[in-house]
Order: C-alpha cells, then structure tokens, then sequence
C-alpha cells in the first residue's frame, strides 16, 4: 500500500512510442492467448484419446 | 530511460518486449537439433504411439528445450553482453529483463514436463525433468564457468532427447536409447571445441574456462581427433546391436571417414588463419554430420519397417 503523499514518478512518451507500446502489447497479448487456447484443445484432445469417447458417456 | 530499436524504425522502451524476442529466449536453432533428434528416438522406438500423442510429446521436449535455454541466458546475460555472438540476446540487448526470462523460463519447464508425463508416462517426463534441471543448474550454473570439460559433462543435456523421444513410446530406458544418446554426447566436444578454436578470443573476454583458452590449441586438436575417433565408433553401435540396417551403416561409416578427416587436417593444420579455418569446417561440417546419421538412421528404420508391413 502506499503512502498518500507519495510521488510517483509519470513517463509520459511521445504519442508514435506509445503506439509502438501498445502495438507490441497487443501482439503478446494475442499471443498468450493463442498459446493458452493451444493448451486447452490440447487437454480436451488428450481426454479424448486417453480416456476414449466413453468418457462423455456416464451419468451426471 | 532506456530504448530499443524495434522492427518498425520506431524505439520502443525497453522492457517492453516483442512476441519475436520471447521466442528468441528459446534458443529455436538449438531446438531444431533436439526436436530432430527426439523425433527420430521416438519413432525407431519399438511399440506404437497414438499420433497425435507423439505429436504433443514432441512439442513438449521442444518446449522443454526452450526453457533450459530461456533459463541458460538468464543466468548467463552478464557473459552474453561481452561476447559478439551473444551480445543481441534479448536481455543483453534490454528488450527482456532478467526476472522476465527466469519466469517465461521456470513457468515453461513445469508445463512441459507436466504436460509430457501426463501424455505419455513418467519416465518420459521424468527424463526431460532432468534434462532441463541437467542444462540450467549443472551446465549453466556450475560447469560452464568453472571446468574446460564443461561441454563435455554438459553436453549429456543435448543428449537426451532422443532418450526421452525413446521412452515417450515404450516407458522404458534400453541400451539401444543409451546408444543415440552416446551418439550427441561425443559428438559435443568436437562440435563445440571446433568452435570454440575460431571464437577463443570471445570466450577468454567472457572467462569462459574453454578447451582452447586454457590447455591451447595443440592439446584441444589432440582431443578433438580422439572424440572424433570415438564418435565415428559410437556411430556403428546401432549396427552392431541390430537396429539399424544396411542403408545406415554405409552412411555412418561415410560421414564418420569425413569427421575423421577433417578433424586430421584441423589436428596438422598451421597455427593462425589456416587453424581458425579448418576448425570453422568441422564445425559446420559437424552441424550436418548429426543430421545426416540420424536421417539414415530414420530412413533405415522406416524401410525397414514399410519392408515387414509389405513382405
């Protein structure tokens, strides 16, 4: 928690770096969520192949 | 507050890196060698693995390579920013801090090391568990800074994939696994040595204790020649415990002369230019030497196999 008289220290940039920033953010973000939708599907499949398709066929 | 240059001409402040420079952190020409090298343990392996099994296995001893290698340049960013090679890493360069590296790198290993064990069995996951603990705190840590044999111990870690491609089939570690493993652990010192002859001056800025910088050159091309004698031995070993045809053979024995010759003519080469350029030819010819073995050794195999499916 911090004090409420500190000063935090603001960069503001230049509006062509902060799109850059945003740019470069946006790629990883859509990155990471590729790779944890890859992760997902990949578990569902290895249900699947694991466990066979007899494993959605059992009372709930 | 610093910058770096990205892709578009426009500096972006570091620490904010690209999605390119966590894939760097991965060390993909590497990973190319380990992936190559797993796929082909694991489909000589006898037995059968659902495909798409085999296809996650793969990517997981990727990723796990990856991670020892995300984990490698965290450790070794003050050593990567002397030297020339290195010095565009994304943490030298400040695209990635060190903190970043350590996390992609620890949250990477326990996810495919997890992922491999529940895919296929534990031995599997068990293997490529040490196989990143063996790189990252065994070689990295420890050997790389403080033994001229560290690519020599260190480079069993290379060596393992074919292992863990082997037991992602079958569950199990047999002779025949031990035998491609034996393959890349002598092909390491050659390999790097070679390297390490043209490069010595970088790794000496670095304190990096190499072969070259400290026993010198005359006694590294003695070891050279007599890791090379002994690869092109250990190359025949899947010959004489019977998995491997006549197709690989005559390549093992081809490409093994070659090693042998080369490694001749470093070892009587004239110190200065005429060394560094001998020492730059068996390193690339190294570079292809692995890859062409274990290509015949898949060929081999796979003829082998297509021959008992249609006789």
């Amino acid at each position: 928690m911090s004090a409420p008289n500190e000063i935090r220290e603001v960069i503001i940039y230049p509006p062509e770096i902060e799109a850059a920033r945003a740019k470069v953010r946006r790629r990883r973000s859509l990155a990471l969520g590729a790779a944890l939708a890859l992760f997902a599907i990949t578990f569902y499949v290895l249900t699947i192949i694991k466990m066979g398709p007899a494993v959605f066929d059992r009372a709930i | 507050m610093a910058y770096i240059d990205n892709s578009n001409s426009i500096p972006v402040p570091a620490g904010e890196a690209r999605v390119e420079d966590y894939l760097a952190l991965l060390k993909p020409s590497v990973m190319s060698l380990v992936v190559f090298t797993a796929i082909v343990g694991l489909l000589v392996a006898p037995g059968a693995i659902n495909p798409v099994i085999a296809v996650i296995a793969i990517v997981c001893i990727a990723i796990g390579a990856g991670a020892s290698g995300a984990l490698n340049m965290w450790y070794d960013s003050d050593i990567d920013a002397i030297m020339s090679r290195t010095a565009n890493r994304p943490i030298p360069a400040g695209r990635i801090t060190r903190e970043e590296a350590l996390v992609f790198g620890l949250v990477l290993s326990v996810f495919s090391v997890a992922l491999l064990s529940l895919a296929t069995n534990w031995v599997a996951g068990g293997l490529l568990a040490f196989t990143i603990v063996f790189y990252a705190v065994i070689y990295t840590m420890w050997l790389k800074r403080s033994t001229p044999q560290n690519i020599v111990i260190g480079g069993a870690a290379g060596a393992f994939p074919p292992m863990v491609g082997w037991a992602a089939v079958t569950g199990t570690i047999p002779i025949e696994s031990v035998a491609l493993f034996m393959i890349i652990f002598l092909w390491t010192p050659p390999h790097f040595w070679a390297l390490a002859l043209y490069k010595q001056s970088d790794y000496g800025a670095a304190g990096i204790p190499m072969m070259p910088n400290v026993k010198g050159e005359a006694s590294t091309k003695l070891q050279i020649l007599v890791y090379s004698v002994l690869l092109a031995a250990s190359a025949l070993v899947p010959t004489i415990l019977g998995f491997s045809g006549l197709v690989y053979t005559v390549v093992a024995v081809l490409t093994g002369a070659m090693f042998l010759w080369l490694a001749w003519k470093l070892f009587r080469a004239e110190d200065g230019v005429p060394m560094r350029k001998a020492a730059r030819t068996l390193f690339t010819y190294s570079l292809s030497y692995l890859f062409i073995v274990f290509f015949a050794l898949l060929t081999d195999n796979l003829l082998t196999r297509f021959g008992s499916v249609i006789g």
